[in-house]
């Protein structure tokens, strides 16, 4: 694993940073569980891009600042990211909430990106499908309804219980989540307004039978973002850069591939 | 020391096997386990409890605050504080609720505390809360800014009740151009008694000591080692500002029972006692305890403790931990003689009906506890201050 680590302070606020790879810059934004550890799709990834891996601010051992209060917060704190970073036509890569700030991101200032893809974001609402309550899942609830292939799950309850530090970190993300992400739940009331002023090329890509954010919401993604391209992959949950990681590099390098030609 | 007759008003005849199909008797529990028929009938019967504290000679009554459960009936307390202020004659009111973060508008409290203090000439106490866990899913407020939330609420409302109206209130969470409360509060020097009820947490402590604030900390059902503890912070707190913390600064909440002897006492209590612990209070950790109501670290805490919070309680646990008192008068005499020397709260607060128990066994335990464990502890606590 050839990644490296550091702490870039942007705009007062300090985050930790994976980068590993070379070639065109892809920022991977995580979702709800953070990014504490470089795992096997962003290796995957490397081999043909600089990948870049912060942690949100409120999340493992990047700081909590003050002025943290919601998505839109974050949105903008990521666009300082970009100037700070000095990055340009950079693939965003966002994952459930990840996926979710990527859209913010872009319907903010997308003139440093070369494309988006969203996995499983959250932030829009389709009424009548109702969206898994992560906040009310026990532990064992979570790791089941996170995957369909129940091994995943299983390997992850048969973990040993984490340390106090690791603790401290599941509390942080997960209180983090909360401030974004409680009420409305996983939902930006006015998002979907403006979804439309996205003109990058954009990769929708979800599992079909994700328990979080339902495969209902995809056709909705894709409907809202015009220049957009739905892959639904098959017996896949909410995480399929784990749980299909081969599939998912593909499919974001075949996207990238072509945009870039 | 002062004597109140504190209130959940439960749903006692839910069926208790509701546990078989569903993990809680909050937030999911649902509401078609609620009879209207029945409901009224409690209703009634609970109002009266509390209205026959008021000629037993107690000192207050308290009525709370809870939603979306079985646990206790009295989302809007204002309604029983309103009901009780009329029938009422003498006892003060306290309202133990209200859950500040959850409302959209805290000046509905600064109203509905005002008009019960109008009403009733100054017999208010203003409880002031965060609500428990399960309500931040109930109703859909972000634990995440539950502290927040509470702090400018609180700080809304003292304007409110303490400027003259109208002013200016400019918040992160709450902002008004024109507070200015109709009717003010009758007791305005400087406003009614707050209390602060809580589950045990250093910064409440902290913050209610506040020489600013002076608050009243109530702690609620906990064992007697937890009380020791956190009234010793109280009092630590008050004396690291440069002052003695009295008795009226403190009070402790459980639920006590009280029969013509031990044993008695235990065979009536039990099952009433034990479907309060194991149907009523039951909710799993993900309800009690949401992302952010409590600090990072207190939680590392509760996790780490978890065995411990899985262990079935039962009325012989509860008894030897002191979080439920049981038995004849002199037991129970003996207990609360012995815990307020040693903690020095000056307000109890005793839960007399509790769980499923029936009407008869609440006014006699009223009656008992009011007749010959009250005068007692009064005498021998003005004695001691004496």
């Amino acid at each position: 694993m050839s990644f490296t680590e550091s702490l870039e302070t942007v705009t007062g606020t300090k985050i930790r940073l994976m980068r590993g790879g070379k070639g065109a810059p892809l920022l991977f934004l995580h979702g709800a569980s953070g990014a504490s550890r470089w795992l096997p799709f962003m290796e995957k990834l490397s081999e043909t891009h600089e990948v870049i891996v912060p942690e949100h601010p409120g999340f493992g051992a990047s700081d909590n600042p003050e002025w943290l209060d919601n998505i839109s917060d974050l949105a903008f704190f990521y666009l300082d990211v970009l100037d700070h970073l000095g990055l340009d036509k950079v693939h965003l890569v966002g994952t459930s909430i990840g996926g979710w700030l990527a859209a913010e991101i872009a319907i903010r200032n997308e003139t440093k990106l070369g494309s988006l893809t969203v996995v499983a974001p959250a932030g829009i609402r389709v009424k009548g499908i109702r969206k898994g309550d992560v906040f009310m899942w026990s532990p064992e609830e979570t790791a089941r309804n996170l995957f369909h292939d129940q091994a995943f799950a299983e390997a992850m309850l048969a973990a040993p219980p984490p340390s106090k530090e690791g603790m401290e970190i599941l509390l942080r993300n997960k209180l983090t989540s909360a401030k974004l992400a409680w009420e409305p739940r996983f939902l930006n009331p006015d998002l979907h307004k403006w979804l439309h002023r996205i003109s990058v090329p954009t990769l929708i890509v979800w599992g079909d039978d994700d328990k979080a954010m339902p495969v209902g919401y995809a056709p909705a993604w894709r409907d809202l973002i015009p220049n957009s391209r739905l892959e639904i992959i098959e017996n896949c949950g909410h995480l399929p850069q784990i749980e299909k990681a081969d599939r998912f590099v593909e499919l974001v390098n075949g996207f990238i591939g072509e945009v870039t030609r | 020391m002062k004597f109140y007759f504190m209130h959940l008003m439960p749903y006692a005849d839910l069926d208790l096997s509701y546990d078989e199909k569903h993990n809680s008797a909050w937030v999911t529990l649902p509401n078609t386990y609620y009879d209207p028929k029945k409901g009224h009938q409690l209703y009634n019967r609970y109002l009266d409890e509390l209205e026959y504290a008021d000629q037993l000679g107690f000192d207050g009554i308290c009525v709370n605050e809870h939603h979306s459960n079985a646990y206790g009936l009295m989302p809007i307390p204002g309604v029983m504080a309103g009901a009780l202020a009329r029938r009422t004659k003498n006892v003060k009111i306290a309202i133990l609720g209200r859950a500040l973060p959850l409302l959209n508008n805290p000046l509905t409290v600064a109203e509905e505390f005002a008009m019960v203090d109008n009403i009733t000439g100054g017999r208010l106490i203003a409880g002031m809360v965060r609500g428990i866990g399960a309500e931040y899913h109930s109703w859909g407020v972000n634990p995440a800014f539950s502290h927040e939330r509470f702090q400018e609420a609180h700080d809304l409302i003292l304007q409110a009740w303490t400027q003259p109206g109208p002013s200016v209130f400019e918040g992160k969470h709450y902002n008004f151009d024109y507070v200015n409360v109709w009717p003010r509060v009758y007791q305005d020097n400087p406003h009614p008694p707050i209390w602060i009820p809580s589950q045990g947490s250093s910064e409440t402590i902290e913050w209610a000591a506040h020489p600013d604030r002076k608050y009243t900390y109530l702690q609620t059902f906990a064992s007697v080692s937890i009380v020791a503890r956190y009234m010793k912070m109280y009092k630590d707190v008050a004396a690291g500002y440069g002052y003695e913390a009295t008795e009226d600064q403190l009070g402790w909440s459980l639920p006590l029972y009280v029969a013509e002897t031990d044993e008695i006492a235990r065979r009536e209590a039990k099952d009433h006692i034990e479907a309060f612990l194991q149907k009523f209070l039951r909710m799993p950790m993900e309800m009690l305890l949401p992302p952010g109501y409590t600090s990072v670290k207190s939680m590392v805490g509760a996790m780490s403790a978890k065995a411990g919070h899985a262990m079935k309680q039962t009325i012989d646990s509860v008894i030897e931990e002191g979080k439920f008192i049981c038995g004849s008068p002199a037991t129970v005499r003996e207990k609360l003689e012995e815990y307020q020397a040693q903690i020095g709260f000056g307000h109890l607060l005793t839960l007399l009906q509790f769980g499923t128990l029936p009407a008869e066994l609440t006014r006699k335990n009223m009656e008992i506890y009011s007749k010959e464990v009250m005068p007692y502890l009064r005498n021998v606590t003005a004695r001691r201050t004496a």
